[in-house]
């Protein structure tokens, strides 16, 4: 019984992400007006699908997709947004 | 209209196929032959209490050899593709172009000062999740992106700064050398490419552990740092021209 509650509390909570991610998605897709906030959507969808991806009980592929998903390609994604601001102010 | 009913048309279908998926999904209740045979001669095999690393580099060695060359290739192509923009115009006039740009405005205070504070503890947390790759999840590849994320924070604070290329490009060839040499290695000495037993296997759980594991994965942890570091310098130097 404890185990049927306790697996239960885990389905509910992965849907529960599965959900915030598709949320998160969709901001991404379609904030056209604001790329910072469609990079920072894009960017919680992986910091999301790596707490799923713990929860799963994948550590390491969370542990990479926490690195490279959500931290490298967001911080990346901003540092060319702000050179290519840059480089339009100056022209 | 016609495009409208196709796009519905997919939609639905998709959500049919997910939807079987969905109601057919029973878990598993025992592992597979192939997980069955790690979960129980892992340990005693190659020695590392992580498993997922110990398939990573020793069981499936090669893939893990495949996926840094794919990542080399990438890094190769970016910085290519943005020398070939760079070469259009010649030294001169670009030099010219680069005394005229205003200087960047100046960083911010807090991104300064947490710069200085939080990039060696980056790095060594990279480095961390690197050496200890065979004990505890993690390992080569998300030390590197760690490591790289520091080297992006240090970009970050000051654009203008150059961070030795080309130490960073021997670092890679260095370590990716080192990588296919200790494969062969195992090919001459132990039981084939990339095989972890050319060192003893230590105590179950040390940090001097698991045979070649930990020197490999520190190769390829410096390996895929250098690389993202490369792209990322690369980047960095286009737009200052």
């Amino acid at each position: 019984m404890d185990l049927f509650i306790r697996d239960n509390l885990m389905l509910a909570m992965l849907l529960l992400l599965s959900l915030a991610m598709l949320v998160a998605a969709f901001m991404a897709i379609y904030s056209k007006r604001s790329l910072p906030i469609a990079m920072l959507a894009a960017g919680l969808v992986s910091l999301l699908a790596s707490v799923q991806f713990l929860l799963l009980g994948a550590p390491d592929v969370a542990m990479t997709e926490a690195a490279i998903g959500s931290g490298l390609t967001t911080f990346l994604f901003f540092f060319i947004l702000g050179r290519v601001r840059g480089g339009a102010n100056r022209d | 209209m016609i495009k409208r009913f196709l796009v519905l048309l997919l939609v639905l279908s998709m959500g049919v196929m997910f939807s079987q998926l969905l109601v057919g999904y029973s878990p598993d209740r025992q592992l597979n032959a192939t997980a069955h045979y790690y979960a129980t001669q892992t340990a005693s095999e190659t020695g590392a209490a992580n498993i997922v690393s110990a398939i990573i580099v020793t069981y499936r060695g090669l893939d893990t050899l495949g996926e840094v060359t794919v990542l080399f290739l990438a890094a190769a192509i970016v910085g290519m593709v943005l020398s070939a923009k760079q070469g259009g115009q010649s030294p001169t006039s670009a030099s010219e172009a680069e005394r005229q740009l205003p200087p960047y405005p100046p960083v911010g205070e807090l991104l300064a000062t947490g710069t200085q504070l939080l990039v060696p503890l980056i790095l060594m947390f990279g480095a961390y999740v690197i050496v200890n790759g065979h004990l505890t999840p993690g390992g080569g590849f998300q030390g590197g992106a760690i490591l790289a994320s520091g080297m992006l924070l240090l970009l970050l604070s000051d654009p203008l700064r150059t961070i030795g290329h080309r130490l960073i490009s021997v670092v890679e060839s260095f370590s990716g050398l080192a990588f296919v040499l200790l494969g062969i290695l195992g090919l001459l000495l132990a039981g084939g490419f990339l095989d972890n037993k050319i060192l003893p296997l230590g105590t179950f759980g040390s940090l001097f552990s698991a045979g070649a594991i930990p020197v490999i994965y520190i190769f390829i942890g410096l390996k895929v740092g250098a690389e993202f570091s490369s792209m990322l310098l690369n980047l960095a130097k286009t737009e200052e021209r």
